[in-house]
């Protein structure tokens, strides 16, 4: 046994961990009992440390507040600007005209119940795919270690190379003359002039596609910790594997699905490359879209920084609502 | 007979998952040999040309250029800033904790395009010029978050007995920070490091609302995407993807070899 798989506190002689009280449970910095005798360098060393402590989190934290609160607060700010009478493309001036909300909300809530609405599908979707992934991984094929390995390099083998390339090969897949329409018309599942690029359907299935790493790769982690006992004393008190499954594995793996639901829900309403490349310019526009044709060929700042704000509390809320329902304490 | 269909569902459905999962990128893949001309979209011929001249769509090259020197300065700023996060955060007592781990948490959940554009409208707010900077700074304030909850799991899996130890034995703070706590560390701070760095490279919606007219790989790919891709951005994105195998494979291999000696101590 080496010192870095050693248990924490086995080889503690008797007594320190008093000493130590709860503080060394979080793995916090110990020794702060009022009973040790230490000397008075080493308490001031101690409190040294302490101080070290912010200098350490101090410039990380400076970045952030700089650079992700502030804009927020920016982003709110500029939502509310208003383009006085007779300034040029680009000009606002700051103000609380509340009513640019109204005006892209009136505008564009169709695209934004269309994202919510196709993240959600995209999600459900990669639940269905991803949990049989994790589960074949790390229940059925448990104490298989070089099959494992190799199968979860290939879960995270798409993070390898570009998303963007990846997504454009989507479209060359489900391209017109490409094989899946092709075998799809043969089936006649398609009729002889239907098509997958640019509708609703590429969009979504890209989602899914590029997302499922998410998914898959928590309930993985989760599922690998699962006792593969309890599947067995289901199966011995005459359950049948689905009602295992409902009542034993699904339950204990709620922890993975909720964060893979998360991690793949999140981004991929506010994504808007596939609907970009896979999608077309009527039914499939997301809110990333318009949020970016606002700022960049609309100009208009305050319209766009809206929207983003809508979507960001919207998120927020659905994240919230999310985990209250069906959250459990190891989430939060 | 309904025990043989469950036995086999799962794996048909992982395997079909499996086949979903690769099916795009053995596309890059081939098509980074297609003898493509201008628009990379339907198979022409097979070709090395591609792989032997990479830089054949000269624009390629010069946004893979500007991806990495951006990936490798904002991995760089954001390694230090998180680690530093990480070890404060765990080893340390404050206040305001629960706050702390919020503000790492947020931009994780919050979508791209809302991080993009609120950096957006504050560059505009004062009046910054967009360019290889702001990316830089867009990037490093997207990576601190992976970085610190990468490294924070390891320095909480770390014995903090093993610095007592090194002070007890009259080792300075920073002595003891250089030659203990650093490369127990490392494993983490390299894993956090290739994840930001690749977190970086493959960015494109935070990078597009704040690169003014600097193309990065993924936005020249983006662009060139209503046009038609060259192939040779294929082969950038295939050899991205050897890499990355390689270094993965490698970690493995060396994390494994790790194990055994410790294990035969």
């Amino acid at each position: 046994m080496s010192l870095l798989t050693r248990n924490r506190g086995a080889a503690d002689p008797p007594g320190t961990d008093g000493q130590r009280g709860k503080g060394h449970l979080r793995g916090k910095r110990a020794l702060r009992s009022k009973t040790d005798l230490r000397s008075a360098d080493e308490i001031r060393a101690d409190r040294r440390r302490g101080r070290m402590g912010y200098w350490l989190i101090l410039p990380g934290f400076a970045f952030m507040l700089l650079f992700f609160v502030l804009p927020v607060f920016s982003l709110l700010a500029t939502s509310l600007y208003t383009k006085p009478p007779g300034a040029d493309v680009g000009q606002f001036v700051p103000a609380l005209q509340f009513s640019n909300y109204t005006a892209v909300l009136g505008a564009y809530w169709p695209e934004l119940f269309r994202s919510f609405g196709f993240a959600l599908v995209a999600t459900i979707a990669a639940l269905l795919i991803g949990y049989p992934m994790a589960y074949l991984v790390a229940v059925r094929l448990r104490g298989r270690k070089l099959l494992q390995g190799i199968l979860l390099v290939l879960i995270i083998a798409p993070f390898f190379t570009s998303f963007i390339l990846r997504t454009q090969a989507w479209k060359q897949i489900l391209a017109d003359e490409g094989p899946v329409v092709a075998v799809l018309r043969t089936l006649a599942l398609l009729p002889e002039d239907g098509r997958l690029t640019a509708t609703a359907f590429a969009v979504v299935c890209g989602l899914t596609y590029n997302f499922l790493p998410f998914m898959t790769l928590p309930i993985y982690a989760n599922l690998e910790r699962l006792d593969t006992r309890l599947i067995e004393a289901g199966n011995d008190l005459y359950a049948s594997p689905f009602q295992t499954f409902r009542t034993v594995t699904l339950p204990l793996s709620m922890p993975g699905v909720m964060a893979g639901t998360l991690l793949t829900f999140i981004p991929a309403s506010g994504d808007y490359i596939n609907a970009a490349l896979l999608g077309n310019n009527q039914d499939t526009t997301m809110i990333g879209q318009v949020i970016d044709s606002r700022f960049f060929r609309v100009v208009d700042y305050p319209g766009a920084s809206a929207l983003s704000f809508v979507l960001m509390l919207a998120i927020l809320a659905l994240v919230f609502l999310y985990v209250r329902r069906f959250g459990t304490k190891e989430l939060l | 007979m309904r025990q043989t269909i469950g036995r086999w569902l799962v794996p048909a459905i992982g395997g079909l998952a499996f086949l979903f999962l690769l099916v795009p990128i053995a596309y890059v893949f081939a098509f980074s040999f297609n003898d493509a001309g201008r628009t990379n979209l339907s198979w022409r011929g097979f070709t090395l040309e591609n792989w032997q001249n990479p830089c054949g769509a000269p624009a390629v090259c010069q946004a893979l250029g500007n991806s990495l020197q951006i990936g490798a300065t904002a991995t760089i700023l954001a390694t230090i800033l998180g680690t530093a996060i990480a070890i404060g955060l765990v080893r340390y007592r404050f206040k305001f904790n629960a706050t702390a781990n919020m503000l790492i948490f947020l931009p994780l959940a919050t979508p791209e395009v809302v991080l993009g554009a609120s950096l957006l409208a504050q560059f505009l707010n004062i009046g910054a010029d967009l360019g290889l900077g702001t990316i830089i700074i867009a990037h490093t304030m997207f990576c601190i978050s992976f970085v610190v909850v990468t490294v924070k799991a390891r320095v909480a899996s770390l014995d903090p007995k093993l610095e007592e130890a090194a002070a007890d034995l009259y080792a300075s703070p920073m002595q003891s920070f250089w030659r203990v706590t650093f490369p127990l560390l490392l494993p983490g701070i390299v894993a956090a490091a290739l994840l930001a760095f690749a977190m970086s490279f493959d960015d494109f919606i935070i990078t597009n609302f704040n690169s003014g007219n600097v193309d990065t790989f993924p936005k020249f790919i983006y662009v060139a995407a209503t046009r038609g891709i060259p192939a040779q951005a294929n082969v950038i994105g295939s050899a991205m993807f050897i890499i990355a195998l390689l270094i993965v494979i490698g970690g493995q291999v060396l994390s494994n070899r790790r194990a055994k000696m410790l294990a035969a101590r």
